[in-house]
């Protein structure tokens, strides 16, 4: 739905210093900007939980990061975001793909449609559903919105494809 | 053979200077007996495994500042990929120190996984051979309280990112460390220290 350089002009824009992630094969497709984007470092971690732990080290640090993970890592997320989120009350921002939300075809029932709202919700997590290309200035407008009030937030970007 | 928690902590609090210092499970527990800085960060309540990671955000946003993060062989165990992630974000200012008890201390000293397998030569996980596996090119290993001792301003000055695993001995009856304080409090109090 949205292209590299469209997100990383969103991102720069909002003074995004470290993107954080576990790419899928939607979100994964920014990566030849992110890496070209010459005021963001993108840390690659090895599984969805580190992106929360090495987020709210940069945050105490001083940086402003971005944590970017399909929702089956919101899944794997549970206990590393409720620390960072929740115990140590960080306002930590991601960028959640749905999986399947627009298209099933290559999986066909995938439960993500079932469990990524509800878990967002369990975890207390603001959230925008972000499911049409009109819909960019709300993933900006919404970080703006968490950190102003410093609180997390996550947008769902909705995915055509696993 | 075998170092003494304690005693390992107490030599990294003489070397330490004013670099950042994280430690979870047990070695908080120990760490904060020890004294205080304003740059401890005692993961307590932490999520288990994942303190590598978070030395590495405060590595990479304060790349002028030393961090040390001091886990245990079980919050390792528990995140693996951890090795793989440092060594790829090649933070040189990090030095992740693992205290390899063998066990789960916190919870009553159960095995861990790592202690129960065994190789075709009978031994045990080798941490730090897997970390070497994992792409540290600066890797120490001590199982001698005089040679960490001699050694251990080195290893933590040694451009990183550096590994090195300390052969503790368990401490019988230790029990899980005690959050010194409501942790958002604390969060904001090392925050604020590490911008001064």
């Amino acid at each position: 739905m949205f292209t590299g350089p469209q997100i990383v002009e969103l991102i720069s824009e909002l003074g995004i210093t470290h993107v954080v992630w576990v790419p899928d094969s939607t979100l994964g497709q920014w990566e030849e900007a992110l890496t070209a984007a010459p005021n963001i470092e993108l840390v690659r971690v090895c599984r969805e939980g580190e992106t929360w732990a090495v987020a709210a080290g940069l945050h105490l640090g001083g940086a402003r990061p971005l944590v970017i993970i399909q929702c089956t890592g919101l899944f794997e997320s549970g206990d590393a975001l409720r620390n960072a989120v929740h115990d140590y009350k960080l306002p930590l921002f991601a960028i959640v793909g749905y999986r399947s939300y627009l298209n099933q075809s290559t999986l066909p029932g995938d439960t993500c449609l079932v469990f990524t709202e509800p878990i967002l919700d369990a975890w207390r997590l603001d959230y925008r559903l972000i499911d049409a290309p009109e819909k960019f200035s709300q993933i900006g407008e919404h970080y703006i919105a968490c950190r102003e009030a410093g609180k997390p937030g996550v947008a769902l970007i909705a995915e055509g494809k696993a | 053979m075998t170092l003494s928690l304690v005693e390992s902590l107490q030599v990294l609090s003489e070397v330490r200077d004013d670099a950042v210092v994280v430690t979870a499970m047990g070695a908080s527990r120990e760490w904060m007996a020890i004294g205080s800085h304003p740059l401890d960060f005692n993961f307590v309540p932490s999520s288990m495994g994942q303190a590598p990671g978070l030395g590495l955000g405060i590595a990479l946003a304060r790349p002028d500042r030393k961090v040390i993060v001091c886990n245990g062989d079980g919050s390792t165990l528990m995140n693996l990929g951890a090795f793989v992630t440092l060594t790829a974000a090649a933070a040189e200012n990090l030095t992740l120190l693992i205290f390899d008890n063998g066990v789960y201390e916190v919870t009553g000293a159960q095995l861990t996984p790592a202690s129960t397998a065994s190789g075709p030569d009978g031994r045990c996980v080798d941490l730090a051979a897997v970390a070497r596996a994992a792409g540290f090119q600066s890797l120490y290993e001590f199982d001698d309280i005089d040679k960490w001792r001699e050694q251990a301003r080195t290893v933590i000055d040694q451009p990183g990112p550096t590994c090195a695993v300390l052969k503790v001995a368990p401490i019988p009856g230790a029990v899980g460390p005690k959050s010194p304080g409501p942790a958002p409090e604390r969060a904001r109090a090392f925050a604020a220290a590490l911008r001064d």
